[in-house]
């Protein structure tokens, strides 16, 4: 039996209190506190009514120019009720955003988290290794030395000149 | 039998060095396929029976550039990946020849984006750009022709080893 919004937020009720909720076509979104995800990961993990033992991704949207720009989106599947949610928490820094790490939950989250911090540059404080995922390791603007994250709204599509190398045509 | 007999019994062609030289690489092209993206899998459908590039002495496909001197580069090229499609450039020994295959190889394609490289003749010389998203197999054959027109064309490689020295030919004796 799939697990119904309200025994979510019954789990979640001691922890974050009175939880907002959205639903969309059946999915079913719970805005949670940056404080609180860790311990609220915890419970709906091991809690013998929702059993989210399954983390299937983990990504961010950037919200830009609103107050809290970045947002965290976590998926979680309960392969027990076959019940799919998603968190989202609002981080309130706008430009050096920062977040508990999932990791201490959920061992799969370290390259998720690798891959947010590649794009969008959020900084997970407990991760074991925050690197890079995709781009390299020095991928900065040339001009200024501040690094980048692509997929923030700020980024130019095209890049910027000069960031990536690519070797010389005619080495000679 | 002297010489004249045997001519006048086998008869006899008058060519050049270069003319056989020519003939000789262009009549065995041996790619390195570089597949990296979807276009690999038209590349894999040059070789296969419908397409037949041995009929063009080109269906031996070549896993290694050292082996190869046709580089298909057949894909999306980020900007991470050029250095290695680069490296296996300088790997091949030469001469060799380079077929940008599809649109993405090309110009980049439909990834206006800021990793990948909008054509891969800003770091290696194209000899063949192919169209198409991906080319089909008779558009990769035609590349081929091509290529092998070209060689028609140009003045061949011909690299002088020297004489041997006795102790080589011994060893060929």
């Amino acid at each position: 039996m799939a697990v119904t919004k309200e025994a979510i937020c019954e789990v979640l009720a001691p922890i974050c209190g009175t939880v907002q909720t959205v639903e969309h076509h059946g999915d079913i979104t719970f805005l949670i506190d940056k404080g609180d995800l860790i311990e609220a990961g915890h419970e709906l993990k091991s809690h013998p009514r929702t059993l989210f033992n399954l983390l299937i991704d983990i990504t961010a949207i950037d919200q830009y120019r609103r107050k809290n720009r970045f947002e965290m989106v976590y998926i979680l599947f309960s392969l027990d009720h076959s019940t799919r949610i998603r968190l989202k928490v609002p981080l309130d820094e706008y430009d050096e955003p920062r977040c508990p790490s999932f990791t201490a939950v959920y061992e799969n989250a370290n390259w998720y988290e690798r891959e947010t911090y590649d794009m969008y540059g959020i900084i997970f404080d407990g991760h074991p290794d925050l690197r890079r995922f995709y781009m390299p390791e020095d991928f900065v603007d040339p001009e200024t030395g501040d690094p980048l994250y692509p997929l923030r709204k700020d980024f130019p599509v095209m890049g910027i000149q000069g960031s990536l190398p690519i070797p010389e045509k005619n080495p000679m | 039998m002297g010489l004249n007999e045997t001519l006048e019994r086998d008869g006899f062609v008058v060519t050049t060095i270069e003319a056989i030289a020519k003939w000789a690489q262009k009549s065995a092209l041996w790619p390195m396929p570089l597949g990296i993206s979807c276009c690999a899998i038209e590349m894999m459908a040059l070789a296969g029976p419908r397409t037949d590039s041995a009929r063009f002495g080109s269906e031996v496909f070549r896993f290694s550039p050292r082996q190869a001197d046709l580089l298909i580069v057949a894909g999306t090229v980020t900007y991470k990946m050029s250095w290695v499609v680069r490296k296996i450039y300088d790997q091949m020994p030469d001469p060799k020849w380079v077929i940008a295959m599809g649109v993405c190889t090309s110009t980049g394609g439909m990834f206006r984006s800021y990793s990948v490289v909008q054509g891969i003749d800003q770091f290696l010389p194209v000899d063949v750009y192919i169209g198409g998203c991906p080319p089909r197999p008779e558009a990769l054959l035609k590349g081929l022709m091509t290529i092998q027109d070209k060689i028609d064309r140009s003045k061949p490689t011909i690299i002088d080893m020297g004489k041997p020295t006795l102790s080589e030919s011994l060893l060929t004796a």
